[in-house]
């Protein structure tokens, strides 16, 4: 859908996007992922056609990105707004004009969704007088309407409550299942993980990994197993069971281990290993969470 | 283009609609009519509202008996007693005076006004000038003027200019260009300030809900700015043409039901005044009908296509120029309070080529100041404005539009500039020096 190849945008005194290359997989709900700073946004301005790069090239659905793929690109901005003093109706169809639908169209377009929405009873409220979630089911019908092909989402979920987001998040997943790619950015890992199948890690400006979720996961893992015994084993009695035991936690009634196998050994040794020195309870691999690898390869700024 | 069409009908409408806007639209013309109503009214009314005051003479030199004129608003009356009997007359009366002449030095130093209350500077200059004007005429008379000539000498003289220009003479009014001049110049100046500031506030309110981005996602930066700016211009000729038409109107009907009341007291000071000295106002009657005709004179020999065409041009020219650069500024802060810093520098010019246009450039409409400044863009579209009436040279109005139009398209390609890195940031303090470097990237 989006292929993105060697974009470098520098600012005055920093560099915002240090050669970047992506590719945003038709279909796919793609997490761009990054700490505050990282440059995020500034490469989705890039896709947005707001900003232009210094050097590099966005290929959009195999084509050079170009002033009219922006009618097929929805954009819900991390700063967002409407106007305040004017009918929500209007407002909708306003935006949805300037992407370049026409007016008996957007017109057909917004009823559907305020129906689909119920907010039908708000068409001539000014946003003034609504409050912030219901703002932002206006801003999503905004950013939608269009049926774009693409949608950039930049921080979508930052200040909406859990009711609302919820439905929000269903909406955009039915519109991935028809059919639309769906770009996400954010820095929050734990809405990332449920939601995206491909993720790319930026920081720093520059790309610090890209691909399947699953796979990235998979990378990750480095033969570390939690495994769970029965309690009554003193401290000293793990540590001297020939295991390389990485931290130990005393709960109620069992202790959890952190074990890493050592190359060569098999699962199967490890176990009968436990097995002929401990009560066993459960025994899984630690797969890290995509937070882990985001703590793990992001270096802290300060 | 469609999409710009889109902003401008938005921008339009959206402020078309305003409650605000409809009752400046209606209560401008109001205002102006009731002010107009109420200068014509004082106009009429005020000698009848103006009591008039006696001044009580007591003249021991006897030459001034009967030799002041009634003014206005002052009758003088002779009196015979002594001074402090005349004193008691006036007292408890705010209304009336004493002028007590004393019959002691020749230079008459020992002149004095009793009153219960501050005599005004009015009251006192009259007075003087009527001794002055007295003693003077004696002084001519003792030197053998005899009185008849002196009232020949009592004339108003007004200068008729005339143009030598290819059509043949062209007979002008220097007062009747300053004021057609300077009326076209306010219009432009008040129209850039109102409605430059309206673009600020548009953008900074913009900024502040958080649609720009929005919006930029859908048109291009510079497709907003300008249909902000071109929406916002359509919003003040409404408004203009609106007033035009209203006031008009107003004054049109306020006008007709004063004038039958003006017609009448007209004739009512004429009487008074044919008794005092009627040639003498006779002649100064003549003579404003005179100014009158030649105004009108005037009026009709300026180039009015001319005129209204240059009219537009910088009145457009220069809206564009300065909208531009309040845009900016309005990109580059969050909200109008921290506007001022930038605000200053760009108000400068245009109130600096206000003041002078009103002096320096009508008192010399060639000079190197008036040249000058018809030719910076950023003062032209106000200064030129005062010297056509005067007439300009072609090749100068040539250039001065030419420069207009370069320094317009200057300012908004840097506007441009400014405003597209200066929409999306927030929450940040700019400098001038954030803002050059802004130009470049």
């Amino acid at each position: 859908m989006i292929k993105i190849e060697n974009i470098v945008k520098q600012y005055e005194n920093h560099i915002a996007l240090n050669d970047v290359s992506l590719t945003v997989p038709q279909g796919s709900v793609f997490g761009l992922l990054g700490p505050n700073g990282a440059g995020k946004t500034s490469l989705i301005r890039i896709v947005n056609q707001i900003t232009a790069p210094d050097s590099g090239v966005v290929y959009f659905k195999g084509e050079k990105l170009k002033p009219e793929h922006i009618s097929l690109i929805g954009y819900l901005p991390e700063e967002r707004g409407l106007y305040k003093k004017m009918e929500i109706g209007e407002q909708i169809l306003y935006l949805a004009q300037l992407k370049g639908l026409s007016k008996s169209e957007s017109i057909k377009r917004a009823k559907y969704w305020f129906e689909k929405m119920e907010i039908e009873s708000w068409w001539t409220k000014k946003v003034e007088e609504l409050s912030k979630g219901m703002q932002q089911k206006v801003q999503f019908i905004a950013t939608i309407i269009h049926e774009p092909e693409l949608l950039i989402l930049d921080e979508p979920f930052s200040g909406f409550d859990p009711v609302n987001a919820d439905i929000i998040k269903n909406e955009f997943l039915e519109l991935n299942k028809k059919g639309t790619t769906i770009i996400f950015s954010s820095h929050r890992m734990e809405s990332v993980e449920q939601l995206c199948d491909h993720i790319a890690l930026i920081d720093k400006s520059k790309k610090i990994l890209e691909g399947k979720v699953v796979d990235i996961r998979n990378q990750y893992k480095n033969n570390t197993y939690r495994v769970i015994i029965r309690k009554g084993k003193s401290e000293e009695e793990i540590r001297s069971a020939e295991m390389n035991v990485i931290s130990i936690a005393n709960a109620e009634e069992h202790t959890q281990l952190e074990i890493k196998i050592n190359d060569g050994k098999s699962i199967n040794e490890t176990l009968s290993h436990l097995i002929s020195h401990f009560e066993l309870i459960s025994f899984e691999e630690i797969i890290p969470s995509i937070h882990d690898i985001f703590i793990q390869n992001v270096t802290p700024s300060n | 283009m469609k999409k710009i069409a889109l902003i401008i009908s938005r921008e339009y409408l959206s402020r078309v609609k305003k409650k605000s806007f409809i009752i400046m639209t209606f209560l401008g013309p109001i205002l102006i009519g009731g002010m107009y109503a109420i200068a014509i009214w004082l106009a009429v009314n005020a000698d009848e509202m103006n009591q008039k005051k006696n001044v009580y003479v007591i003249d021991e030199t006897e030459q001034f008996k009967d030799h002041f004129r009634d003014s206005k608003s002052l009758s003088f009356q002779y009196v015979n007693s002594n001074l402090d009997s005349t004193k008691k007359l006036i007292e408890g009366d705010e209304d009336s005076y004493v002028l007590y002449i004393p019959n002691l030095t020749k230079d008459l130093s020992g002149v004095q006004l009793y009153s219960t209350k501050q005599a005004s500077i009015s009251v006192v200059s009259y007075i003087e000038k009527e001794i002055e004007s007295e003693l003077k005429d004696k002084k001519l008379v003792e030197n053998g003027i005899s009185r008849d000539i002196l009232k020949s000498l009592d004339m108003d003289v007004s200068l008729n200019t005339i143009r030598l220009t290819d059509k043949g003479e062209e007979s002008g009014s220097a007062g009747a260009s300053f004021g057609i001049g300077m009326f076209a110049s306010v219009l432009i100046y008040l129209f850039i300030f109102l409605y430059g500031v309206q673009v600020m506030r548009g953008v900074i309110e913009e900024k502040n809900n958080r649609i720009v981005e929005v919006i930029i996602s859908s048109v291009k930066p510079f497709q907003l700015m300008m249909g902000k700016i071109i929406g916002i211009a359509l919003v003040g000729l409404t408004q203009f043409v609106l007033w035009v038409v209203l006031t008009t109107t107003i004054s049109g009907i306020v006008t007709q039901k004063l004038s039958s009341k003006m017609t009448s007291t007209t004739e009512q000071t004429t009487g008074v005044a044919v008794g005092a000295g009627a040639s003498a106002f006779d002649q100064s009657k003549q003579m404003s009908g005179n100014d009158a005709a030649q105004i009108m004179d005037a009026i009709n020999t300026i180039n009015f296509p001319l005129l209204i065409g240059t009219f537009i041009f910088y009145f457009l020219g220069g809206y564009l120029l300065y909208s531009a650069l309040f845009a900016a500024i309005g990109s580059a802060v969050d909200n109008e309070s921290e506007t001022q810093q930038f605000m200053f520098p760009v108000t400068i010019p245009l109130i600096f080529s206000f003041v002078l246009s009103s002096s320096a450039v009508a008192n010399n409409p060639d000079g190197p100041i008036a040249f000058w400044m018809s030719m910076i863009p950023l003062t032209s579209p106000i200064v030129m404005m005062v010297r056509i009436p005067f007439g300009v040279p072609v090749w100068q109005l040539v250039l001065s539009m030419v420069l207009l139009i370069l320094g317009f398209m200057g300012t908004v390609w840097v506007a441009a500039k400014i405003y597209r890195t200066g929409i999306l940031m927030y929450g940040k303090k700019v400098t001038f020096k954030e803002l050059y470097k802004w130009l470049r990237y």
